[in-house]
């Protein structure tokens, strides 16, 4: 589903991404860890099309289609979602409409008809009730005071409303409590999915526990380092990150 | 299109595609204005003498007067004495004979306004004999305002047919010494419309709706007065959504409201005036002075206005609240894009007991635009337990625009309760990028925040009218970002 081959991306002229090679089929689970600074979080954006990072080099393939041409929104209504580390709060903007013009979007980008408003309260009922949220989120402005927490969920939500085809989760867990990362995790799990691929990029094991990826990558240097299955997290868990670095150095 | 930073300003070149000029034909005075000039307009109109007094009077105080400029605006010295001060409506033969001839550009945009079609024939200027729709629909209106007793006509007929009415209320909330630009409107004022609602009397139907399929071209120095009598009722509104071009690059409009006892005015303003290019030439200069007096206990005018248009707008309507437990609002939203500058905000003078105000004030500014709001909140000594709510916001789309606040409070009453509350955002680029990954264009998701920010003052528009705003505001601000 997706190929990422000698990926190069750089910032203002600086190279976070050196040469990064990655595949992912549909139905699997993939893991990115890494230490900080290591070009996780840049690896996601770049997939989903954010501008201030230049590609220099590489391609990026998402279904036989080279990404790298298309526009964001463009890659949004293909089936690729980034979950966001830091969702941005848009006041005044009712989180039901964002929502709803994101379905529809999509839906025409697919051929579909728009959904009516009440077909859409229906099914944005539904999934709201399986990630275990209150009602009045839709009514809220978008991540506009929710806690931590509740932004991390609501972009759960969006996912489930949207049903991409390639999900890529920007530190989904970082600044949950322990229940707050269960519902989110319960909420991943049940979108597993044998047409769907997930990219969880995270820097601990923990999410790991509730979310069993079926491959885990060790980012370094703006480099995969490592590839292997689950046991990989463990064993990084235990000899931590300088273990990579050096392996890198190596 | 990209979100680089940089380039957030490259994009700001939206045009004006959609204004049309039709070649004015017609009996217009020559350039230049003195007191014959006052005289041939009054003798056109048929006018009584009273009418020309006033004007005279109007005239000869406006020459010991000077241009103010204290408003954060520039523009060129204008010429008073070029320019034209009467000209006489557009015959038929001059306008197009149906919509095949209108430009197909403008038609597009009442398409993407959401105008009904009945109404975009008139406001292509198509000959009047043509709208068959129109015509009748105006008729049916007419006779049901005239059996509520209502009277709503052009200005001139009123003071031809209700001399006493125009006598005992022209100038009394406005006085024609007011400022340099009501002196100069009362001097040449040409045109305009007259309301007066009788005592316990709720209009029938929004005058928008009559307005908008019978007013004619309205002319640069416009005269509204408003008359709510004790108990009634009236909502009212000018302009419309359609862009809209003019010869005359300056105007100077004057409204009037009088609001008796348990009288309700409420009145709400689309203004679309060409803004010029890209680099502010051409546009129109609206130097508009608006004012209501709640002059009865319990009585009430409310102020909405969507301002879009205009290279130069000065502009602050205005609530005087004399009775007691009168209440005053402004709801504004101006957007600012390219080249044009507004300086605009409102008055709160209150002098009744427990009068109060509301101020919601929502100011757009993209490109190099910069807008300033000013409001003058003023509670004078006798005004016990007065209260007022300012809340003034801007939102600025990149960063070569500005956004300015001069909020002046004079409060003389200990009992008063005074509140301001400001913010200024922008549009930032990660909101969009947001939007884009969840597959929303950066069109839509600068559409869709805007108008999140503009919901409160939307609301307060008569229904058809918030729709076809919400739809202006979109294309005002086509191509601000990129």
């Amino acid at each position: 589903m997706l190929e990422v081959k000698n990926l190069k991306a750089s910032i203002v002229g600086k190279e976070i991404l050196s040469g990064l090679n990655l595949s992912v089929a549909a139905g699997e689970v993939h893991a990115i860890m890494g230490p900080n600074g290591s070009g996780k979080s840049t690896l996601a954006q770049v997939i989903a099309g954010q501008t201030d990072y230049e590609v220099t080099d590489g391609s990026v393939e998402f279904l036989g289609k080279d990404l790298l041409e298309l526009e964001t929104e463009e890659r949004a209504r293909e089936g690729i979602f980034l979950g966001f580390q830091y969702p941005v709060e848009i006041p005044g903007v009712n989180n039901a409409y964002l929502l709803k013009a994101a379905v529809n979007a999509k839906r025409k980008h697919h051929g579909l008809s728009e959904i009516d408003a009440f077909e859409f309260l229906k099914l944005a009922r539904e999934k709201m009730a399986m990630l275990g949220m209150d009602q009045s989120f839709l009514n809220r402005g978008v991540n506009e005071g929710f806690s931590g927490g509740e932004k991390k969920r609501n972009e759960i939500l969006q996912m489930a409303m949207l049903e991409p085809l390639l999900a890529i989760l920007d530190e989904t867990d970082s600044g949950l409590d322990i229940d707050a990362l269960k519902a989110v995790a319960n909420g991943v799990n049940s979108l597993r999915d044998p047409e769907r691929a997930i990219v969880l990029v995270t820097h601990y094991q923990r999410l790991l526990d509730y979310i069993e990826p079926d491959y885990v990558h060790v980012l370094s240097g703006g480099r995969i380092v490592r590839s292997g299955d689950k046991s990989l997290a463990l064993e990084l868990e235990e000899r931590g990150y300088e273990w990579v670095r050096e392996a890198a150095n190596a | 299109m990209s979100t680089d930073p940089n380039d957030l300003e490259s994009l700001v070149n939206r045009r004006y595609e959609h204004g049309f000029v039709t070649d004015i034909e017609s009996e217009t005075l020559p350039p230049g204005l003195n007191e014959d000039v006052i005289r041939a307009i009054s003798a056109r109109k048929k006018e009584p003498e009273f009418m020309l007094d006033w004007r005279l009077k109007a005239y000869r105080h406006w020459l010991t007067l000077q241009e103010p400029e204290w408003a954060h605006v520039h523009y060129p010295q204008i010429d008073y004495q070029d320019i034209s001060y009467f000209s006489a409506p557009k015959s038929d033969d001059d306008r197009p004979k149906s919509l095949d001839e209108v430009d197909p550009k403008l038609l597009e945009t009442y398409e993407k306004l959401g105008i009904p079609l009945h109404e975009r024939a008139r406001l292509a200027g198509v000959a009047v004999d043509a709208v068959f729709d129109s015509v009748s629909v105006a008729t049916t209106f007419k006779d049901k305002l005239h059996d509520a007793g209502v009277i709503f006509c052009p200005f001139s007929e009123a003071v031809i047919k209700h001399p006493d009415l125009v006598k005992k209320y022209l100038g009394s909330v406005v006085p024609h010494r007011d400022n340099f630009f009501a002196a100069l409107n009362s001097a040449v004022f040409t045109d305009g419309s007259f309301v007066y609602i009788p005592k316990g009397v709720r209009c029938p139907m929004e005058l928008s709706t009559y307005f908008r399929i019978n007013a004619a071209n309205t002319g640069q120095f416009e005269r509204t007065l408003i008359v709510a009598e004790e108990g009634s009722h009236v909502s009212y509104l000018e302009g419309c959504t359609a862009p809209m071009r003019d010869e005359n690059q300056l105007h100077a409009a004057v409204v009037e409201l009088v609001a008796m006892k348990d009288a309700e005015i409420k009145y709400s303003t689309v203004q679309n005036w060409y803004p010029g290019d890209e680099n502010g030439k051409g546009g129109i200069y609206n130097f508009v002075t608006k004012r209501g007096d709640c002059r009865g206990d319990n009585s009430r005018i409310s102020w909405t206005q969507v301002e879009t248009g205009s290279a130069i707008t000065w502009k602050y309507p205005s609530c005087i609240l004399r009775g007691e437990n009168s209440v005053g609002e402004f709801y504004s939203v101006a957007v600012t894009n390219n080249m044009q500058q507004a300086d605009t905000g409102t008055k709160m003078i209150h002098i009744g007991k427990n009068s109060s105000s509301t101020i919601v004030s929502k100011g757009i500014s993209a490109g190099r635009a910069q807008q300033s709001y000013r409001g003058l909140v003023k509670v004078m000594p006798q005004a016990d337990g007065a209260r007022n709510h300012t809340q003034c916001d801007s939102l600025l789309i990149g960063k070569n625009c500005g956004a300015h606040t001069f909020p002046y409070m004079e409060v003389k009453n200990p009992s008063a309760k005074v509140e301001h509350e400001a913010t200024t955002s922008r549009i930032s680029e990660n909101q969009l990028f947001y939007c884009r990954q969840r597959g929303i264009s950066e069109e839509d998701a600068v559409n869709m925040i805007v108008n999140g920010f503009c919901k409160e003052v939307f609301k307060e528009l008569p229904m058809e009218f918030a729709v076809e705003a919400q739809a202006l505001l979109n294309v005002s601000l086509e191509g601000a970002v990129g």
